[in-house]
């Protein structure tokens, strides 16, 4: 670096020449030379510092997961070689920095939808979430017509109503019976 | 007579009972999709074969279509699977047999595995054909694998002439598969 920069340690007598238009192109070289010296320091105070992640922590999120090998058995609990494989790859990322989210994320574009506890809700999935509430929600529609129809009173029949014109058999089969109990 | 007897009294359609026998019907078709696609069984020989592309550990793209002409034998495997192991030496002896010829492809596909563990795998039994990740298990839902190791080899016309579900025991068991697809027209 300093041999790259001798320009740097020669400002001072640069300075006593009054000349402005070198001293300015030293400067712009100088703070290039910083820059530069400055660089790696601040790109390692950048590189993140990977953490100590718990087995909680891994297992907060293996236990969202299922691998293929081993189908119905939470990662978390899955004693399998494949699965240890893919716990300790959630560990990496974790201690790489990465959210939960983007774990999960990870896991379904390398493995397909089929690593998640509940399927993502698009396309045909939608179904496993509309379909309970809707069979809900008729249900009890249906349970509200038949309570309705039972708890009608006897008389009022809602398939006869009241201004239907009489059968003119009843009407004259009624007179008949008024008669005869004079 | 008052009435029009003729006329017979208008009737309300059961909306209620409709719908309701109509979600029956879609959730049993659906039952009965899922339970005809769980039965599928085993992909047969003479079917032909599911065509994917591929891109392998070191970045290479393939794709089955665009190797029509040459006999393709596809191997599943991971790098926790033991069973695979037993013929990664084998597989890796027969493709350094084949690959001068030209017309034999191998294409080694890792099923559930991390990719660092499966670049190591290979590194470790020093695997030189083409291999890649099952991104998303598409290739191994498409050729309805039940676990690894498992074999297919693909004739020139693109057809499924072979298939293996345990690990190969010598190099010669793989040749005489290889030989059958070759004879193939």
């Amino acid at each position: 670096m300093i041999a790259l920069c001798p320009a740097l340690f020669r400002t001072r007598t640069l300075w006593a020449r009054a000349d402005t238009a070198a001293i300015l192109r030293r400067a712009v070289l100088t703070m290039f030379c910083l820059g530069l010296w400055l660089m790696p320091v601040a790109a390692f105070a950048q590189s993140p510092t990977p953490r100590t992640v718990t087995d909680d922590e891994v297992n907060a999120i293996a236990k969202q997961l299922y691998c293929p090998v081993c189908e119905n058995i939470p990662l978390d609990v899955c004693p399998t070689q494949a699965c240890a494989d893919w716990r300790e790859e959630i560990r990496l990322k974790l201690a790489e920095g990465w959210s939960e989210a983007q774990i999960k994320q990870y896991f379904v574009d390398r493995f397909g939808d089929r690593v998640l506890g509940a399927p993502p809700p698009r396309g045909v999935n939608w179904l496993v979430y509309l379909l309970p509430p809707l069979a809900v929600i008729a249900g009890l529609f249906l349970l509200y017509r038949a309570l309705t129809s039972w708890l009608r009173p006897a008389g009022a029949h809602p398939s006869l109503p009241a201004d239907l014109p009489q059968d003119e058999y009843v009407r004259r089969l009624e007179e008949e019976l008024r008669n005869r109990d004079r | 007579m008052t009435t029009d007897a003729s006329t017979p009294p208008t009737r309300r359609l059961p909306w209620g009972g409709l719908l309701a026998l109509l979600a029956l019907l879609i959730l049993l078709v659906l039952v009965g999709v899922a339970l005809v696609r769980g039965q599928r069984g085993q992909f047969g020989v003479g079917q032909p074969a599911p065509d994917f592309a591929i891109t392998t550990f070191d970045g290479q793209t393939l794709s089955l279509a665009n190797l029509r002409g040459k006999v393709v034998l596809v191997n599943f495997w991971a790098s926790w699977c033991l069973p695979c192991e037993q013929e990664a030496d084998e597989l890796q002896a027969a493709w350094q047999l084949y690959q001068p010829r030209g017309d034999v492809v191998f294409i080694g596909i890792a099923w559930s595995d991390m990719d660092n563990k499966a670049k190591a795998y290979l590194s470790r039994f020093g695997i030189t054909y083409p291999n890649a990740p099952d991104m998303g298990t598409r290739i191994s839902q498409a050729y309805r694998i039940t676990g690894v190791p498992e074999t297919y080899i693909i004739n020139r016309q693109g057809i499924l002439t072979y298939v293996k579900l345990s690990p190969f025991n010598s190099v010669d068991e793989i040749r005489a598969a290889i030989q059958t697809a070759l004879d193939e027209p």
